[in-house]
């Protein structure tokens, strides 16, 4: 075992034991503990474990990467995932703090009087956190065994191991402690190498500055503008110009805000702390916690693009010789075992030439200078996991990076489990299945519902189904168009029923489902190419939960319109909900 | 009953005030997003904020700050109506 790995195994081992130490000093004694942490949450530190709980593995491995080979089209990423949070705090957190129950089902079964209101919620939640769920596992097992050389399998039990001991012993009180050090791990683990990299490039250690700064060596040429110039040499588009349509981005971003603000993990959260105002200032703490991170991954992204291009073209880009293969960093070894960094000498000259082949215009160019196809393949999440080392930072960084990638994963599975847990053990079994269940039964019921999802979870991640891949169009476009109106609609009309909230949810769902299955085919093959030409309105799949959501909108107010109105007494409910005073502490059923 | 409607009638312009501020709060949010950072933002790039394109800055950069300030006022904006309307929690 070398320096680095053993450095890698001490700073990843601290930190679990750390987990494990919260979770036992914060273990569950009652449902509220279990549920929603007694309500007795202090608005940061739910604001820092709900930015935990947010950043999941793909924020923090692979958005940067992302972002720095989609440039301007990344800023969907970075403002749909943030612009929820707009959203929960203004139309959702306050009012559902209020109304004060444990679970989003258990607010929509109230709010429409019904059963099959709060079944058909349970089913979207169940589904939207388990494909969830899965990616996070796999994030934990591929740390794992990228860092510490260990099988996935390996990494995967020993992921599931430390969430089953802090979410089965401490249930929401547990999850809620362990991450806001969770938070604080992943995001000093994410700004050291962003604020290094920034300083070698810049000189100005904000990244955030440091994106519109100059480069190191030069009075006025900034980093935008350098990146947009070698990118544009090597054939690709300028970073700073977007190449998808308007009408998508704008559809793609709106669907990730909108599913933002109807995760049932995320929503959750703003249940734990004490008070209505304290729901809408956490919501704010979160959001600061969260910007953190995503004002400083692009400015990794485009660091990182700079810096892997500046590698590959010593001299002048695309003009000079590029790198020789024989000559290559040791990185570029280390990454080339993992298979994220792959070479292949097309045209037999021992050179790496890495350009964009796939642009017709630059066709000729390149046939010229005798290259043959790109000849490096780059895993875009390499981005984040060699950033420290393609900087020359000094180990311990690099060890720090992989116990932050597994507190991403760790702290979103944790959340998402207990949310299915819950679902389980308060909406199914106490209020379908067995209503005179004590508390200390329905607890135990959701300790062994936590232990089975994490199962299940860990199951999805070592096996995952064809569709991990496409877990973020599903789970934010079926939140879009399925949870997300039906609570609005609950907390702003008194005139939506039980009849036109289910209808709408149904058809929210079935459109949105159908849509993605379409085009990306999971479980069957796709039906039709997925391209702009074919696409409703030119909306990719991504985006399309924004028009299952107005769907359900309408089909809701529609149905509404023509059956009867809500009993009085739902009225009342929704007159106290928004109004803040007399939010009490915890209270079952 | 004329007391009951009266009650009803504060709290209906609790909501009112409460639904004016959160409007104005949503427009904000809506503008320097899909306004600044996609519709507008070729335009935008034509002026330069340091390194920055402006409708770049504001994509992936200016929004997000938008955002942070947005919530943190609405959060104090409706503290103060809850007291104006005296439905402020103890």
């Amino acid at each position: 075992m070398d320096n680095l790995q053993l450095l890698t195994y001490i700073v990843v081992g601290f930190t679990f034991v750390l987990y494990i130490g919260i979770a036992v000093w914060s273990r569950a004694h009652t449902t509220g503990d279990f549920y929603v942490a007694g309500k007795g949450v202090h608005p940061i530190a739910n604001g820092m474990a709900t930015a935990a709980d947010w950043m999941s593995a793909a924020s923090f491995i692979s958005m940067a990467g992302l972002i720095a080979f989609l440039g301007y089209d990344g800023s969907v990423y970075l403002m749909g995932w943030t612009g929820g949070y707009v959203l929960l705090a203004l139309l959702l957190a306050p009012y559902l703090r209020k109304y004060g129950k444990f679970t989003v089902p258990s607010f929509i079964a109230d709010r429409y009087y019904s059963k099959s209101a709060r079944v058909v919620a349970v089913i979207c939640l169940i589904f939207i956190s388990f494909t969830y769920v899965a990616g996070q596992m796999r994030g934990v097992g591929i740390v794992f065994s990228r860092f510490l050389e260990v099988e996935i399998l390996t990494g995967l039990l020993v992921g599931m191991g430390v969430v089953f001991i802090y979410a089965v012993l401490g249930g929401m009180k547990g999850i809620t402690y362990t991450q806001v050090a969770q938070y604080c791990v992943l995001i000093f683990a994410y700004t050291v190498p962003a604020v290094f990299i920034s300083i070698q490039l810049t000189g100005n250690p904000f990244p955030q500055l440091g994106l519109g700064s100059t480069v190191v060596g030069s009075e006025s040429m900034y980093l935008l503008e350098k990146l947009d110039l070698v990118v544009q040499d090597l054939g690709f588009g300028a970073y700073t110009d977007g190449s998808k349509a308007m009408i998508d981005v704008a559809a793609i971003t709106l669907a990730l805000m909108v599913g933002t603000a109807g995760l049932p993990h995320v929503i959750v959260r703003f249940f734990t702390v004490p008070k209505v105002s304290d729901a809408r200032k956490s919501a704010g703490w979160a959001l600061l916690f969260i910007a953190l991170l995503y004002t400083t991954a692009p400015a990794v992204g485009a660091m990182a693009r700079l810096n892997l291009i500046e590698t590959i073209w010593p001299g002048e880009v695309a003009e000079s010789q590029p790198l020789a293969y024989e000559e290559r960093p040791e990185w570029f070894r280390t990454w080339e075992n993992t298979g994220l960094l792959d070479f292949t000498d097309k045209n037999g000259d021992g050179m790496i030439q890495y350009y964009n082949d796939a642009n017709p215009e630059f066709a000729p160019t390149a046939e010229a200078k005798g290259w043959e196809g790109n000849e490096l393949m780059v895993d875009r999440d390499i981005m984040v996991l060699a950033n420290p080392e393609i900087a020359n930072l000094p180990n311990w960084v690099i060890a720090l990076v992989a116990a932050g990638g597994i507190a991403a994963a760790l702290s979103t599975a944790a959340g998402l489990l207990l949310v299915i847990s819950s679902a389980v053990s308060h909406d199914l079994v106490k209020n379908i299945f067995a209503p005179n269940m004590s508390d200390r039964g329905e607890l135990l019921t959701g300790r062994i519902a936590a232990a089975v999802a994490i199962c299940v979870a860990g199951y999805l991640g070592y096996n995952p189904p064809g569709f991990v891949a496409q877990v973020v169009a599903f789970a934010f476009g079926l939140a879009a168009a399925s949870l997300f109106p039906a609570i609005i609609m609950g907390i702003f009309s008194t005139r939506i029923n039980r009849e036109g909230a289910i209808a709408g949810m149904l058809t929210g769902l079935i459109f949105t489902f159908g849509y993605i299955l379409y085009f990306k085919g999971i479980f069957i093959t796709p039906l039709a190419e997925n391209i702009p030409a074919n696409w409703l309105f030119g909306i990719s799949p991504e985006g399309i939960g924004v028009v299952g959501m107005l769907l359900n909108f309408g089909v809701a107010f529609t149905v509404s319109r023509f059956t009867a109105a809500p009993p009085v007494h739902i009225r009342e409910l929704i007159e106290d909900i928004r109004v803040p005073r007399g939010a009490g502490g915890a209270e079952a059923h | 009953m004329s007391q009951q409607s009266e009650h009803q009638e504060r709290r209906d312009a609790y909501w009112n005030a409460n639904k004016r501020i959160m409007f104005g709060c949503l427009v904000v949010w809506f503008i320097v997003s899909f306004g600044f950072g996609i519709v507008l933002a070729e335009p935008l790039d034509n002026i330069q904020l340091f390194g920055y394109p402006l409708g770049f800055w504001f994509a992936q950069q200016g929004s997000i700050y938008t955002f942070l300030i947005l919530i943190f006022f609405y959060a104090w904006r409706m503290n103060k109506l809850d007291r104006e309307h005296d439905v402020h929690e103890e």
